[in-house]
């Protein structure tokens, strides 16, 4: 199993440095009409290669995969961070303090927890509207209410623990025990969940893009992508197959890190 | 156990009401004029102000939430903007679809799922439940929409053994059914195999399998009589709450197939802003999810007679 968490992480760091290389790798510009329905290996201008072909506006589909891994691996994991900073907040505070404020907390949660996740993705988005910021703010609300929960039940234990109660009796301040005794604690789960949620966030963005709700076009993005070739995947499959494997490889390693990081967890 | 479940359809109840709160103050946001969708961009703005007072638009928010809840508490569901018709015409049959979509595929899923399991916790770290983990970590990674490609490229584009489109034009066909169900299969069995395995595991290191063993019981007697029972306890509760998931990957395949059904209507509302439509997808969505969520509670209770109720949540 051990070389399959490797695999994963292979995968994952393979794709960070195609998004941070994106203008040195991307042989043609993402958005740059060239020459539609070119299929794979088809020759390009300037002596260049449409490797995995073109787009019905012929824009080339590596370029576009390429650039869309930076604009995946940006939103992405931006938005799981505010999920995470919303969700870890209202997790330490539910559990620390317990009472009403666990009750309120977990009742808000409960309640957009009870949403079919998309459900609710596609009634804030429409209302909204389809942007950047909007998806991270979307997701944020959908994801923290999950996060808090495996929080509060994480710090209900640790809140017994001695060195809080030691804490406590020094005086420290409430910050302090919540995010430098308790928080640390409650890691180890946590980043597993943290791969697992990164994922999933990957997939909504995804899945948001496939419906036409993502990102704005025309700059990049594999939901997208997928979308617009949509109907032409009976005629040009290599339009919807490549963004599709590319981001299928990205939430395979993604998961295939959390599980080998799960597997780690048990046996410490 | 009657005040259990009394309890838990007050909380339903109370969820429901307040999801339909916040829905219709999140349609209530929308910048726009719903006249202006109704009776197209070049209504003047006299004819836009007698549509909205002739169809109630102009009392405030909260008297128009107040009659729509007492209609939709009788059953009137109210006026689609976009199909023109009662909001229930186009709701059920699109319901009907939907319902003969998730059934077929919870139909594969759950006993596929949990035969895998149990053959993967059975033997735990054998080349067949390594073999099951991968398998199952492989197909959850796979976003539906990308499933859909993958098998429409093979079996329609390169095979051509099935139809792309699942449109059901000509009446229903049980043919178009088998790659939308296929996606939801692929996608959802994975976690629930996960869980049977894991469940199937603690319930094997238990001391009355061991005793089952040694007293010198058949193999096969001892998974399916003594293990297989007790293991099934946890992945009731987790294909109850899989149905969730179901509806989300329902839209997702019922939008890339062309198949009208109910995912396919929410989307379409959203993306028209058919409020009425809306808000009656998001109450039975709502109201699938908390069913389910409270089944998986009453029945887990049920199944596993040392949960009291009374101390339940």
């Amino acid at each position: 199993m051990g070389a399959l968490t490797n695999i994963g992480a292979g995968v994952v760091a393979l794709w960070i440095f195609v998004a941070l290389a994106a203008p040195v790798l991307a042989p043609f510009d993402p958005n740059a009409l060239l020459s539609p329905f070119a299929t794979p290996g088809a020759p390009g201008p300037d002596d260049g290669t449409f490797w995995l072909g073109t787009d019905h506006l012929g824009r080339d589909i590596l370029s576009r995969i390429i650039w869309g891994a930076r604009s995946v691996l940006t939103y992405a994991p931006v938005a799981a961070f505010c999920a995470y900073v919303l969700g870890v907040t209202m997790g330490l505070a539910a559990g620390y303090f317990k009472g009403w404020v666990d009750a309120g907390l977990s009742f808000v949660s409960n309640a957009v927890l009870a949403f079919p996740v998309l459900v609710l993705y596609i009634l804030v988005i429409t209302t909204i509207g389809a942007s950047a910021l909007n998806i991270v703010l979307a997701v944020t609300f959908a994801s923290a209410p999950g996060i808090m929960r495996i929080v509060r039940s994480l710090v209900l234990d640790l809140r017994n623990r001695g060195y809080v109660a030691a804490a406590e009796t020094r005086g420290e301040a409430l910050w302090w025990i919540l995010f430098v005794e308790i928080l640390p604690n409650a890691r180890g789960p946590l980043i597993v969940d943290a791969c697992l949620r990164l994922g999933y966030v990957i997939i909504t963005i995804g899945v948001l893009g496939f419906l036409g709700l993502g990102l704005p076009p025309p700059d990049p993005d594999w939901g997208g992508m997928i979308n617009e070739s949509r109907a032409l995947t009976l005629a040009f499959p290599h339009m919807t197959l490549f963004p599709c494997l590319a981001i299928s490889s990205l939430v395979l390693g993604l998961n295939l890190m959390a599980d080998g990081l799960r597997k780690g967890e048990v046996r410490s | 156990m009657l005040s259990f479940v009394l309890r838990r359809l007050g909380a339903m109840a109370l969820t429901m009401l307040v999801v339909s709160a916040v829905v219709f103050g999140l349609m209530e946001l929308i910048p726009g004029n719903v006249a202006t969708m109704v009776l197209g961009p070049y209504a003047s703005d006299e004819q836009k102000n007698i549509w909205l007072s002739a169809n109630g638009y102009l009392e405030p928010a909260w008297c128009r939430y107040g009659v729509w809840l007492a209609n939709f508490v009788q059953g009137d569901f109210g006026h689609s903007i976009r199909f023109k018709v009662p909001v229930g015409d186009v709701l059920w049959p699109r319901l009907g679809r939907t319902a003969i979509l998730g059934v077929s595929a919870l139909a594969v899923i759950v006993p596929l799922s949990l035969t895998l399991g149990v053959l993967a916790g059975m033997r735990e770290g054998s080349i067949i439940d390594r073999l099951i983990s991968v398998i199952g970590i492989v197909t959850t990674s796979i976003p539906e929409f990308a499933s859909a490609v993958f098998l429409t490229s093979i079996f329609v584009f390169w095979l051509q053994w099935l139809p792309g489109a699942s449109t059901m034009s000509d009446g229903f066909d049980a043919v178009q059914l088998v790659l939308p169900v296929l996606v939801l299969v692929l996608y959802d069995f994975g976690y629930i195999a996960r869980m049977t395995r894991a469940s199937m595991i603690d319930v094997i290191a238990t001391p009355y399998i061991r005793t089952a063993i040694l007293k010198g019981l058949p193999r096969r007697q001892v998974i399916l009589r003594h293990a297989f029972r007790n293991a099934l306890i946890a992945p009731f509760t987790v294909i109850m709450l899989q149905i969730n998931w179901l509806l989300s990957g329902v839209i997702v395949v019922e939008f890339f197939f062309a198949y009208k059904g109910f995912g396919a209507l929410l989307l379409e509302a959203a993306l028209n802003r058919d409020v009425f439509v809306i808000e009656a997808c998001a109450m039975i969505a709502v109201f699938v999810a908390v069913a389910t969520q409270a089944l998986a509670d009453i029945g887990y209770a049920f199944l596993n007679p040392r949960i009291r109720f009374g101390s339940a949540d």
